[in-house]
């Protein structure tokens, strides 16, 4: 089984009609989101470099002429990224296991399902449409290039010698012909048949069924299929995937969940912590207080006991200094009487 | 507002104007390559490394660096430590210049800076963790803006303005601790996204506690060092209780950041063992890992308190330096040296000389206006006809 360009073509009728009905809420998370994407399946065992793929992909995206024309095999000598004047290119790989035989793979933007590039474009100049291309706006973008260090597969380019006006470039799946019931450039042009347009589920069967059939030819593993939550571009390669440039270390968590743990804490701490940090300040302050008055309240205690001990000390010599005098008066009086007794005892003998 | 004698003694010809206007020069004819030949004329920037010195110096340790102002305002309004009270200012005028300074680089870096709004007022995207990075630092540069203010208006003598924002200092600092608390562990947040490229050891889903707690050591190692600067160059425009209170601050932040330097420690410790990293250790780049960590977290903790316990203030003054040497270290191991580790050698970055030297005078203006503030301001003494008797 295979899709034929017009049986794809007719497809791609019901697949506008499709799209005009109203999408479901696709969040974060649910695969479910455009579930009638399409990508481009890659059958790296096809491709014979040919380079006719980077040829159109010049052509419908008016970018500037190659250095050295399409036709030139010495490029491939090179290996080379997808930059800001080529939105895709062809790598040739010298495979151990096969020897004399080099091994073609085209490579370009996967078009995640959970674009890393989109979660961290903080103008969100980035969009999945629901035709399955991520697209670029650059009517908003800042040019803080934060996707480039996103993008697990290093395909955002920076036009570097743009003094003003910067852009990021990179493939748009052909956003703007699939729109007009086009293919995307790269795709038509191939001669082998090794770039293939569908849905992407559609397209997962075709690679499927290939891996099943020619258990000898495929490595049992479609590339795309899961890494980083899934690409909209999909491989099936004859060598194990990290001998032909691929990254088999990506896992397969999608972009957005990376960050989305940090960001989720973030109106925990602006609600939490005002509150933490004023009650922080009103405990130092009234502790602050309570020890200033209880200093306070001692100091005037220790006034006070000592005003008191004075008080009782003057009272009590006030007190000892009355009884000393009236002691003395009445010794007076005692001394004056006796002596006025002795007198009239003496004046009466 | 009579100006100094100090001002009008210095000649213009001094060696510190020579060197700091050639510095200028070379940065404005920087300035001028940038903004007609684009970012390729003076970078080494390329299509797999997007990010060069002014987000790894500029960005990355310059907030680090500038994390004085929140913790000392931290110490001083919010826990009551008044005795710091003479160090506030000048770190709340060093965080203000550097986050300043901050956004003078941004502006060469990004592609069209003059869309620097647009995230706020017209295309805003909010799943990004570099929308909040942007949020944060913009609201954080107005708090300390007007926590800087007080400053200015005493020197104007413009009392009425002053009273105003003088009533506002609680909700200032609670806002601008927030906001630092937010951006500072954002700035490890923003590498989330890349865990294929930044090597494994630095790599960790605590990247935001990582910067948030080595923001606070980095504070703390920047207002003694600040500090110890200041004391050279600036003795004369210190009161009495600046200079009296000079050791406590040295001593009690030199303590506090032996602390932090601890839990950083023990944080980083148990992020290699949750991720399960034992064996990288063993690699070049685990040599590089624990020169960091024992050499600039371990070693300078050990040494703030060994510092606080003999009361010895210049073992701390130059452990200060040895902690803000560490916090660049990190911060450019992440951003740069151990980013895209994976890529063979001759498609690794380095920094073009251009990029460096932008930098230097992007901080060189930042001398320049701190001193012409510390000169004029009061921010080493209170001024006489605002003094509150703390």
């Amino acid at each position: 089984m295979s899709i034929s360009r017009r049986r794809f073509l007719k497809s791609m009728t019901a697949f506008g009609v499709a799209m005009t009905v109203p999408k479901a809420g696709g969040a974060y998370g649910s695969f479910a989101s455009h579930p009638d994407s399409c990508g481009v399946l890659h059958d790296i065992t096809l491709c014979i470099g040919c380079r006719l793929c980077e040829k159109a992909c010049n052509e419908v995206n008016d970018l500037p002429a190659p250095e050295r024309p399409f036709d030139d095999e010495s490029v491939l000598e090179k290996r080379r990224r997808s930059d800001d004047k080529s939105f895709t290119v062809v790598n040739r790989y010298q495979v151990d296991s096969r020897p004399g035989s080099p091994i073609f793979r085209k490579l370009q933007c996967n078009h995640c399902r959970e674009p890393a590039c989109a979660s961290s474009c903080f103008v969100a100049a980035y969009a999945k449409t629901p035709e399955g291309a991520v697209v670029y706006d650059p009517s908003v973008c800042v040019g803080c290039r934060y996707c480039m260090i996103a993008c697990p597969f290093d395909v955002p380019a920076y036009e570097y010698d743009e003094a003003l006006e910067p852009k990021i470039m990179k493939c748009t799946l052909c956003h703007p012909r699939l729109l007009e019931g086009k293919l995307p450039g790269c795709v038509e042009a191939c001669p082998q048949e090794s770039l293939l347009f569908g849905r992407r589920e559609d397209l997962i069967a075709v690679a499927r069924e290939r891996i099943h059939r020619h258990p000898d030819r495929y490595v049992d593993h479609i590339y795309g299929e899961h890494e980083v939550g899934g690409t909209n571009w999909l491989y099936i390669s004859g060598v194990p995937f990290e001998e032909v440039g691929f990254r088999t270390d990506l896992g397969t968590t999608p972009a957005p969940k990376l960050t989305s743990g940090a960001l989720s804490v973030v109106p925990v701490i602006a609600g939490v912590w005002p509150a933490l940090l004023g009650g922080i300040y009103l405990m130092t302050r009234t502790k602050e207080k309570t020890s200033a008055r209880e200093k306070a309240t001692a100091v005037r205690e220790a006034i006070d006991a000592t005003q008191a001990a004075a008080d009782e000390a003057r009272k009590k010599a006030a007190e000892k200094a009355k009884a000393d005098q009236e002691k003395a008066v009445q010794a007076a009086v005692k001394k004056a009487l006796d002596q006025a007794a002795k007198e009239s005892a003496k004046e009466g003998s | 507002m009579s100006e100094p004698a100090s001002a009008f003694e210095r000649p213009l010809l001094s060696p510190f104007n020579v060197v700091a206007g050639i510095i200028v020069l070379v940065g404005l004819w920087i300035t001028y390559l940038r903004f007609t030949g684009g970012l390729g004329a003076v970078t080494n920037l390329d299509q797999n490394n997007a990010w060069g010195f002014w987000i790894g110096f500029d960005l990355l340790c310059g907030v680090a660096l500038a994390a004085g102002g929140y913790t000392t305002a931290a110490a001083v309004e919010i826990f009551g430590m008044k005795k710091f009270h003479a160090a506030l200012r000048p770190a709340l005028l060093t965080g203000f210049l550097g986050y300043s300074l901050v956004v003078i680089a941004l502006t060469y870096d990004v592609g069209r800076p003059w869309r620097l709004p647009y995230p706020f007022v017209l295309s805003p995207g909010p799943t990004s963790v570099l929308f909040e990075v942007g949020a944060c630092v913009l609201l954080y540069l107005i708090v300390l803006f007007l926590e800087f203010s007080p400053m200015a208006l005493e020197w104007l003598g413009e009392r009425r303005l002053r009273r105003i924002l003088v009533r506002l200092t609680l909700l200032l600092t609670i806002f601008g601790i927030t906001l630092s608390t937010l951006h500072q562990s954002s700035l490890g947040a923003l590498f989330l996204i890349a865990p294929s490229k930044l090597h494994p050891l630095w790599y960790s889903s605590y990247l935001p506690v990582f910067f948030f707690v080595s923001s606070v050591a980095a504070g703390l190692s920047m207002v003694i060092f600040e500090g110890t600067l200041a004391r050279r160059s600036f003795s004369d425009k210190m009161d009495d209780e600046h200079k009296g209170t000079a050791d406590a601050v040295v001593l009690g932040f030199g303590k506090a950041a032996a602390f932090v330097l601890a839990a950083y420690f023990a944080i980083k410790v148990f992020g290699v063992a949750l991720d399960d990293n034992w064996g990288l250790l063993g690699t070049g780049y685990g040599l590089w890992f624990l020169v960091e960590m024992i050499g600039f977290v371990l070693l300078p903790c050990f040494l703030y308190l060994v510092g606080t316990r003999d009361r010895n203030v210049k073992l701390i003054r130059w452990t200060a330096f040895l902690t803000v040497l560490g916090i660049v270290l990190n911060r450019l191991n992440i951003c740069l040296i151990c980013f895209n580790w994976q890529l063979p050698a001759q498609d690794r970055y380095v920094p073009h000389w251009m990029e460096i030297g932008l930098s230097v005078f992007v901080v060189t203006l930042g001398v320049v206006a701190y001193r012409f503030i510390v000169t004029r301001m009061p921010v080493f003494y209170e001024h006489p006809d605002f003094s509150e008797g703390h």
